[in-house]
């Protein structure tokens, strides 16, 4: 279970994120949604180690991991992709998800072969026919998947999403939701960023409301729409109708 | 005391100018975001045309004001304009081959224009005036330089602070894409800093001048003291770059007053690699950067049995060329294709980990060295791949913890220091007779020998291809696209990065042995760091992703001093200057010549034919929240 305890964080004289905790259980789908700038992506940052808080603890089961290096945390059992897409560009499909398989495997023999793993997420996130293409010419939304599909081939226990759903098409968006509950349903804990409303309701156990770094509220999703400071936050009453 | 104290004063002075220098530097790598190497060589052509206008009967004050003031930041507007704007967001290697190749096209330039056999001098400043503060002679000059060195950078914070543009270049600095936002043009920051860093250089170049000769490559080399002082304000920090630059003068004149060691040539030269060493340990660690560079279209890789065919081809061929070539030309293409080897080991450095080297013939040379020491026994041999690898160890190891260009300024100042002190040295090589090499495995016959380089040459590429097609070339390669997703998979960087820049100065150090031993004997100026730079740009130019490409680049480098003898006084200068167009021109397409072909030929990784590849994301609010809009309609 990965938790975050009373993290702050402060950019000059700005205060990105104030006094943040929260949970997240295994075998669930937990949603962190709020406007843009509310610090979700900050959170992110500091939970994989690529923003130091001004204070606060980040800890996978009750092992502290706060002091430890992005690539640590990684091994520890944490994954994630990014907003802004971070795949490797010049690597093939394939071989952006082999590598990471083949980190997991370590020097040693022993394990999964990473090349069977890899054409089986590529399989799993609908990329298969995409696989020898070089990963830079992707189009945004299949490179997210393959995003997905690279935090994966680490074998993580927590998974961290940011904004998975943005740029895939209705069927594509379906398609990664179920992929989202499957994954919670073997067990893992699945940290969800999305501006995608329909999805995170889909998916979504528990959400956490961000607004300027600060929690605003938190609750199964139903509760969540029906919060009025939810609603003023978003500008209006979208959420409401959705 | 007095000595203490006039050195003192006399480093001061020198340290105004590397100050000067410097902040010019700092000023626009932070409003551009790109490091531009030919900053000495934009202030060399300053004090050159300075030196032209008073020839031409300009009164001395006239023709300062207008190089300072008109002319250096013509040249940084002109620069920024036609070369820097396109580049974007391109990688390190590309935007470092195009300034590196402005450097070496403006010292090309300078050296036909203005006929390098002619001693040319630039009186100072009130020649003969001076007064004495404490014991000390300061001259009028001096004064001058020191006013300047206060004059500027004040001048510089009250623009930053006050100036509306001020206030918009820093704007620009902290945020580029939210300084856009709020009405700031970064395009307009980006033209005004290289306006002002030129104009900063032009002033440091002819400030400098009545104390140095007239020589455009020494001229542009001293402002490897600049990098230093600037290496000291984190590329960033104003007042800490100055501090540098004061500093670094001051120890240097100590140095210069004070210290004798006999094996060092020159203390003056080895202070500012000292220096910038020393900066570099001290440096804060760089945080991971998030937000990732447009990628390039990389070749195909070849496969396994595909290396093998066409090696065993290469050597066929190499073979029946190797019977039938003229004597004459067996040991230019020997020469050639240990060029070759040395340009090879770009290929997993620079292209595939995009870590760049700028002193890869000094770890040649070393190799060379290394092997004339050991004899030409497979021991030999051995020690000419260990040695540099160390020496890159070393090099490489403070810069791990920043940014890739740090990597690349030490190489920098790195293969100056060796220029000097190294090969130059009398313990190492003597300077009359210089270093016998012998041929390794005692293969003496000339013709045995090209066919033992090209074997040796096929052998490495195989080896490359193959390192390529394992884990650890995806690893180089991942580390080149996104650092921040290499560690989110839990790749360590550091390890994978020292151990490949290792293996690449070995690779180089076995290529200088190898030329080294077609040589027969090598001399001082053998391993220039000038025509490091020239390698390094043709390989890039030629493509430094393929083997082929760097195959080619050597082949050409090997070329052009037999058409030399065809083209007369001009011939010496076609090199840098076809070189430095290339270079400059590969802000147009960064692949290389090579990279192209392929893409015309199908030879790049195929794209999914869908009509908008890579499109960032780029969110601002209004789209966001009509993201939420529509996920709330759908």
């Amino acid at each position: 279970m990965l938790r975050v305890e009373n993290v702050a964080v402060r950019f000059g004289g700005v205060q990105a994120v104030k006094d943040m905790s929260l949970e997240c259980p295994p075998g669930r789908v937990t949603g962190l949604i709020g406007p843009n700038g509310a610090g979700k992506t900050t959170l992110f940052n500091v939970i994989t180690g690529l923003q130091k808080p001004e204070s606060g603890r980040v800890l996978l089961d009750d092992r502290d991991l706060t002091r430890l290096p992005t690539q640590r945390r990684a091994r520890a059992g944490l994954a994630r992709t990014f907003q802004r897409l971070e795949v490797f560009g010049s690597l093939t499909v394939r071989e952006n998800v082999l590598l990471a398989a083949e980190l997991k495997r370590g020097w040693s023999r022993k394990g999964d072969v990473p090349v069977a793993v890899a054409d089986l997420l590529l399989a799993r996130v609908g990329l298969s026919a995409l696989a020898d293409s070089q990963a830079g010419a992707l189009p945004t939304g299949s490179a997210r998947l393959l995003e997905l599909a690279r935090a994966l081939a680490t074998q993580p226990s927590v998974l961290l999403l940011d904004e998975p759903g943005s740029g895939l098409s209705e069927l594509e968006s379906r398609a990664l939701g179920d992929l989202l509950l499957s994954l919670a349903a073997e067990g893992m804990s699945v940290l969800l960023v999305e501006h995608d409303v329909e999805l995170v309701m889909r998916v979504c156990e528990h959400v956490y409301v961000l607004d300027f770094g600060e929690l605003l509220c938190e609750g199964p999703p139903t509760h969540v729409q029906a919060d009025t400071r939810v609603q003023a936050a978003y500008l209006g009453a979208e959420l409401v109708t959705a | 005391m007095s000595t203490l104290l006039a050195l003192t004063v006399a480093g001061l002075v020198t340290g105004c100018i590397y100050a000067l220098t410097a902040s010019g530097l700092v000023l626009t790598y932070t409003t551009s975001g790109i490091f531009n190497f030919a900053h000495g060589a934009i202030g060399m052509v300053a004090a050159f045309l300075d030196w032209q206008l008073i020839a031409w009967g300009m009164p001395t004050l006239a023709a300062f004001l207008l190089t300072v003031l008109v002319l250096a930041p013509l040249m940084g507007v002109a620069v920024e304009r036609i070369m820097i704007r396109r580049l974007g967001n391109a990688s390190l290697e590309v935007t470092l081959t195009v300034t590196v190749g402005l450097l070496l096209l403006l010292i090309a330039l300078a050296d036909t224009v203005w006929d390098t056999r002619t001693a040319r001098r630039v009186q100072p400043f009130f020649v003969g005036q001076q007064v004495t503060v404490g014991g000390v002679v300061i001259s009028y000059h001096q004064l001058v330089v020191i006013a300047a060195a206060i004059v500027v950078p004040l001048a510089l914070w009250a623009f930053l602070r006050l100036a509306r543009t001020g206030v918009a270049m820093r704007a620009v600095v902290d945020d580029r894409e939210l300084a856009a936002l709020t009405g700031a043009s970064p395009s307009t920051v980006g033209m005004l800093g290289w306006a002002m860093g030129a104009g900063l250089a032009g002033l440091a170049g002819v400030l400098l001048v009545s104390q140095v000769e007239l020589n455009a490559i020494t001229l542009t080399l001293l402002v490897i003291n600049g990098y230093a002082a600037a290496v000291m304000g984190r590329l960033s920090n104003l007042p800490l770059t100055i501090a540098g630059g004061l500093l670094l003068g001051v120890l240097q004149s100590l140095a210069i007053g004070y210290v004798t060691i006999s094996w060092l040539n020159q203390v003056q030269t080895s202070i500012p690699m000292v220096f910038l060493f020393l900066a570099l340990l001290i440096a804060p660690p760089t945080r991971l950067r998030v937000g990732q560079l447009a990628p390039l279209l990389a070749p195909k890789v070849p496969g396994a049995r595909q290396t093998y065919r066409a090696a065993a081809a290469f050597l066929v061929a190499a073979g029946v060329l190797t019977l039938v070539l003229p004597s004459g030309r067996v040991d230019s293409f020997t020469h050639g294709m240990a060029i070759a080897i040395i340009l090879l080991s770009l290929v997993p450095m620079v292209g595939y980990g995009s870590m760049v080297s700028l002193c890869q013939l000094t770890f040649a040379g070393i190799g060379c060295v290394a092997m004339a020491k050991t004899g030409g026994s497979p021991l030999g041999l051995l020690a000419a791949v260990l040695a540099p690898a160390a020496v890159g160890l070393l090099i490489a190891l403070p810069t791990m913890r920043l940014r890739g260009l740090y990597l690349s300024l030490a190489t920098l100042a790195f293969g100056y220091a060796m220029d000097d002190n190294f090969f130059s040295n009398g313990s190492v090589m003597t300077q009359t007779l210089g270093l016998p090499v012998p041929r390794p495995l005692g293969i003496d016959n000339p013709r045995a020998y090209l066919f033992f380089v090209i074997a040796a040459f096929t052998a490495c590429a195989i080896g490359i291809l193959a390192l390529r097609r394992s884990t650890l070339g995806r690893r180089l390669v991942a580390l080149g696209d996104s650092p921040a997703g290499c560690a989110t998979i839990g790749m360590g960087i550091r390890s994978t990065k020292l151990g490949i820049f290792a293996l690449s100065a070995g690779l180089a150090g076995l290529g200088g042995a190898l030329m080294g031993g077609q040589e027969g004997v090598v001399g001082y100026t053998d391993f220039p760091l000038l025509l490091s730079l020239t390698l390094l740009l043709m390989a890039v130019v030629w493509g430094v992703r393929t083997i082929s490409g760097v195959l080619l680049a050597a082949l050409f480098f090997e070329l052009i001093p037999l058409l030399n003898g065809h083209l007369g006084a001009v011939g010496n200068s076609v090199l840098p200057l076809l070189v430095g167009l290339g270079a400059v021109s590969l802000g147009k397409n960064q692949n290389g010549i090579v990279g192209t072909v392929l893409q015309r030929t199908n030879g790049l990784r195929k794209l999914p034919a869908l009509p908008h590849p890579r499109q960032h994301p780029d969110h601002d609010d209004a789209t966001d929240r009509e993201e939420v809009l529509t996920g709330a309609q759908g």
